[in-house]
């Protein structure tokens, strides 16, 4: 019996049902403040726990799956390659809610491959991009998504310039792309909800500065840094469709994407008129931001009815992992006619 | 006296070849010249006569030279035989060597321009008018390239004794349906004929008589074997990447599919095949399939294993099932993309770094091909493995015969899962724990309700909860635990075929090696006075039949298609006191396995 005085979600769970082993990052890291999301978005939609496939690579953020939902089934991959088994996990159960925790150098170097075939075939996941700058787990060396100008605790400054994940995604068809930062957990919160809900590839870059590497003075990715350098786009609101009854809109400059569930995503904006839902627009805005020195945060593009993978390969609805042997090995009569065709 | 008798009887006072010969039609790629040689080959096997049809090509569309060799044999010797009795050539490129790397007394077909009859005067010339013949047969000159192949189909049927219904008959075969081609190419291949009857004088060298040794049997290549051996195993999720020569097995495989496995109504599958990015991306979506319960494969060659060894490292570290067939080609490295090697067996045995082995399955006939399929997903189930069938070009792509399959009557093992129901009554369960004694442990599927199957996959050192663990004593008792659970697939996997002649010297061979291992034992008793024991292997890990078979033989002729000698390797490696028994008989030209290889080696060593 759950104590009477613990909220419990709508499966009747507690948010101690979604925890996971202590964390073993640094003190203060970034990336813990994403589990936290993790744990409060997956308890609050009420997601079940055995359902979920949490999926990494190598890295620091790959480590992260071990500190949320312990009850789910983890899988900590090869380097920057968690996208390809995740693709084959989906196509095993298409029922499965699958997250990936990758780092930017997971993902932006030799997973780099990877992670843009899985946006092209729409893979179902909510891949959170646990993006620092540096290499953290051997000690500090520059990543593909540090900024020219950044200078690494030693000295040496980074020349070469970076990739941005969100633009990557966007230009690449993604049809749920964001930004957040580590320190604003209401604002990643409510997008971690807002990708549990999209059917197709949900990309969170999440930049979460690395406390023991990249945290000096001379970084871009430091927390003083971004707190200055965040701007957000929009005040976020999210829906689930088992609430809609219940919540009263907000009246005013509020526009709204809707997701095939029916849950909603509401903006308000804080800053021009940045509309998701417009492809080039968006664009404009994040590459003017950047030239600005700014980093925008928010739902930077959406389009929650593409086609998925389970679409291309016309799968049937139930897990195929678990279909019954009469329903995946043909009859003899079937080997018959293919022995007489070659006949 | 029967018209066979007679022909019988003039072979035996003129030495005439008679269903024992091979031809090799020398032709430029992409000319069409593929549809007449399986003609050609049909018709000698519809006509009751073993033959096996074997395409040497090179890797490019259209422009380079290649050959096709049929070789027909009475007593169902299906190697490739080295001299050539029969040559076509229709390629000028290559004419002259074609021509001078004949034996004194074959026979040549050529095109008339080619002028080839003066290179020399020891075989036997016949200049035949391809494109004159054509014309007159067929009456759209842009069709005449297509056709002018099958005219010396004619040429060489009317030359052998081939029966023309038996030429029409595979012509229809291979062009099912379209009846426009199928008239074309019949006239063509009449028009040959009936040039050949007025302008060769008749020969009495080569002969076919009509025989029934392929009665009830069919021709087939070991990539529709294998795809229908994973049709029949049920496999659920097909991840590849397109190389030679492996993929016309997940082609064959999406076309089997397509009928057999989708709901003609709903048009739904119960199947997904998905061509990925590479071949890393491939053996990570086998690697995630089968963690999440799916029977899942791939199909590549040598390069695409050595890009996926990390994760078929992986897979063998964190247990996950999976299905990786090899059709070997000739490395390392991009090497000779459509040549025929066993040089993967080492690579297939131990891929990844760190301590591995795997199981593999070799395969040795197209039989073989479908059935280890099949069986290959019980094994990655049951041992919840990375499992290698290994094949290679010359089963996988050639032109074999083969008796119809047996139906696999046998039930999948999908292995040591527990349900949500058993996964309530276990206090103690441990992802890792080898409750059972035999280093098989049980797992739980993603997405099984109850709360209590969830467990973490890794890649890094675990305890028998799957906790992270960097504890000696756990690395190491685990790690001895993988390799207690591979050697005890050795009593499940194929054992070694046995063909015991009480001698103390063996011959040991594997795969595509089989026919020329079987003539060259022929050969070397009547020859050379050397009976031989021989011993096929078909699996990895050894079984008890093979130790037993070392241990009774003097000396061990390890048969192999690669520099190396990779499987004499693993034999030492396993055996380490039977080692100094083996001797290395190799064939790595890249071309396949002839008896002569294994007669001039082993005849050597015997001196």
């Amino acid at each position: 019996m759950t104590d009477a005085t613990v909220p419990t979600n709508k499966l009747g769970l507690t948010k101690q049902d979604y925890v996971g082993a202590k964390s073993t990052l640094c003190a203060g890291c970034g990336h813990d403040a994403i589990t936290s999301q993790i744990i409060q978005s997956a308890w609050e939609m009420g997601i079940e726990p055995h359902r979920v496939a949490k999926l990494s690579g190598i890295g620091c953020s790959s480590k992260t799956p071990t500190y949320f939902l312990s009850q789910a089934w983890g899988f900590n991959s090869v380097h920057g390659r968690a996208a390809s088994v995740c693709t084959g996990a989906t196509l095993a159960n298409r029922q499965l809610v699958n997250i990936i925790a990758s780092g930017d150098g997971d993902s932006m170097s030799i997973g780099m491959g990877q992670l843009v075939h899985m946006i092209r075939r729409n893979v179902p996941v909510v891949y959170i991009l646990e993006d620092n700058g540096v290499y953290g787990l051997t000690k500090g060396q520059f990543s593909a998504t540090a900024d020219v100008g950044s200078a690494l605790k030693h000295g040496s400054v980074n020349e070469i310039p970076p990739l941005d994940p969100c633009t990557l995604a966007m230009e690449l068809g993604c049809g749920f792309v964001a930004r957040s930062f580590s320190g604003n957990p209401k604002q990643l919160g409510t997008l971690l909800k807002a990708a549990f809900t999209h059917r197709g590839t949900a990309l969170i870059d999440v930049i979460s500065p690395c406390v023991t590497w990249n945290n000096h003075e001379g970084s871009t990715k430091s927390y003083k840094t971004l707190k200055d350098k965040e701007m957000p786009i929009h005040e976020l609101g999210f829906v689930p469709y088992y609430e809609l009854g219940s919540v009263e809109m907000a009246p005013g400059e509020v526009r709204e994407v809707e997701f095939p569930d029916g849950s909603r995503v509401t903006f308000r904006s804080t800053r021009e008129d940045y509309d998701p839902r417009d492809l080039y627009g968006a664009h404009r805005a994040i590459h003017e931001a950047r030239d600005r020195g700014e980093f925008l945060t928010g739902l930077l593009y959406v389009q929650p009815d593409k086609p998925t993978i389970h679409d291309f390969m016309y799968l049937v609805d139930e897990p195929v992992a678990n279909l019954p042997q009469a329903r995946v090995k043909p009859g003899p009569e079937v080997l018959r006619t293919c022995m007489e065709e070659l006949m | 006296m029967s018209p066979a008798a007679s022909i019988l009887r003039q072979a035996e006072e003129t030495k005439t070849m008679i269903n024992d010969f091979s031809i090799e039609v020398a032709t430029v790629n992409g000319s069409g010249s593929q549809t007449a040689n399986n003609v050609l080959l049909r018709s000698l096997f519809q006509m009751g006569i073993p033959v096996s049809g074997k395409n040497l090509f090179p890797s490019n569309i259209a422009g380079l030279p290649t050959w096709f060799q049929i070789r027909a044999n009475a007593k169902g010797y299906v190697a490739r035989k080295h001299d050539i009795d029969l040559m076509v050539c229709m390629n000028p490129e290559t004419a002259k060597d074609d021509v001078l790397k004949l034996g004194a007394g074959s026979t040549v077909l050529f095109d008339e321009p080619l002028k080839l009859d003066g290179l020399r005067s020891d075989v036997n010339f016949h200049a035949v008018p391809f494109q004159q013949i054509v014309s007159a047969s067929c009456p759209e000159p842009k069709l005449h390239k297509l056709v002018k192949n099958m005219v010396y189909v004619g040429v060489a049927a009317q030359m052998l004794g081939i029966d023309m219904g038996e030429i029409e008959r595979a012509i229809g075969k291979q062009l099912k349906g379209k009846q426009k081609a199928i008239e074309l190419n019949r006239n063509a291949a009449q028009a040959g004929f009936d040039w050949a009857d007025q302008h060769i004088p008749a020969q009495d060298r080569l002969r076919v008589i009509r025989d029934h040794k392929t009665d009830g049997l069919l021709i087939m290549d070991g990539n529709t074997a294998c795809a229908l051996g994973a049709l029949f195993a049920g496999v659920t999720v097909a991840a590849w990447y397109p190389i030679t020569p492996s993929s016309s097995l997940i082609e064959k495989l999406a076309d089997y599919a397509e009928r057999f496995r989708t709901d003609p109504e709903t048009g739904q599958r119960t199947i997904a095949i998905v061509q990925m990015e590479d071949e890393l991306a491939s053996a990570g979506v086998v690697v995630g399939a089968g963690w999440a319960g799916a029977r899942a494969m791939t199909a590549t060659s040598g390069p695409g294993i050595s890009l996926m060894s990390e994760f078929i490292g992986l897979a063998y570290f964190a247990e996950c099932p999976g299905v990786f067939v090899d059709v070997t080609r000739m490395g390392p490295s991009t090497g000779l993309p459509t040549r025929t090697s066993q040089g993967d067996i080492g690579i297939t045995a131990k891929c990844s770094h760190g301590d591995t082995y795997h199981i593999c399955l070799y395969p040795g006939s197209m039989e073989e091909c479908f059935q280890f399929t099949y069986q290959a997903f019980d094994l990655a189930e049951r041992f919840q493995t990375p499992v290698f069938v290994v094949t290679d070009l010359d089963l996988g792509m050639q032109n074999w015969i083969t008796k119809p399959f047996a139906f696999p009557e046998s039930c999948h093992d999908r292995g040591k899962v527990l349900s949500e129901a058993q996964l309530k009554e276990i206090q103690d369960w441990g992802r890792y724990k080898d409750i059972d004694g035999d280093g098989i442990c049980w797992r739980t599927i993603a997405g099984t309700p109850g709360g209590k199957g969830g467990y973490f996959t890794r890649g890094t050192g675990h305890n028998p909860y799957a906790g992270y663990s960097e504890k000696p004593a756990d690395w190491q008792s685990n790690i001895d635990r993988l390799k207690r659970k591979f050697l005890g697939a050795c009593s499940v996997v194929p054992p070694p075929v046995l063909d015991r002649a009480g001698t103390k010297r063996g011959i040991i061979a594997f795969g595509s090696s089989d026919p020329a291992v079987g003539e060259a034992r022929d050969i070397l008793i009547e020859r050379h006075d050397l009976p031989t024991d021989y011993l096929r292997i078909r699996a990895l890990p050894f079984t008890s039949e093979v130790e037993a078979f070392l241990h009774d033989m003097e000396v061990v002729y390890v048969v192999e298609q690669n520099r190396d000698g990779q499987m004499a390797s693993l034999l030492r490696d396993f055996f380490p006191d039977q080692a100094v028994k083996l001797r290395n008989v190799l064939h790595y030209d890249s071309t396949a396995i002839t008896a002569q290889t294994l007669i001039d080696q082993i005849t050597a060593f015997e001196k």
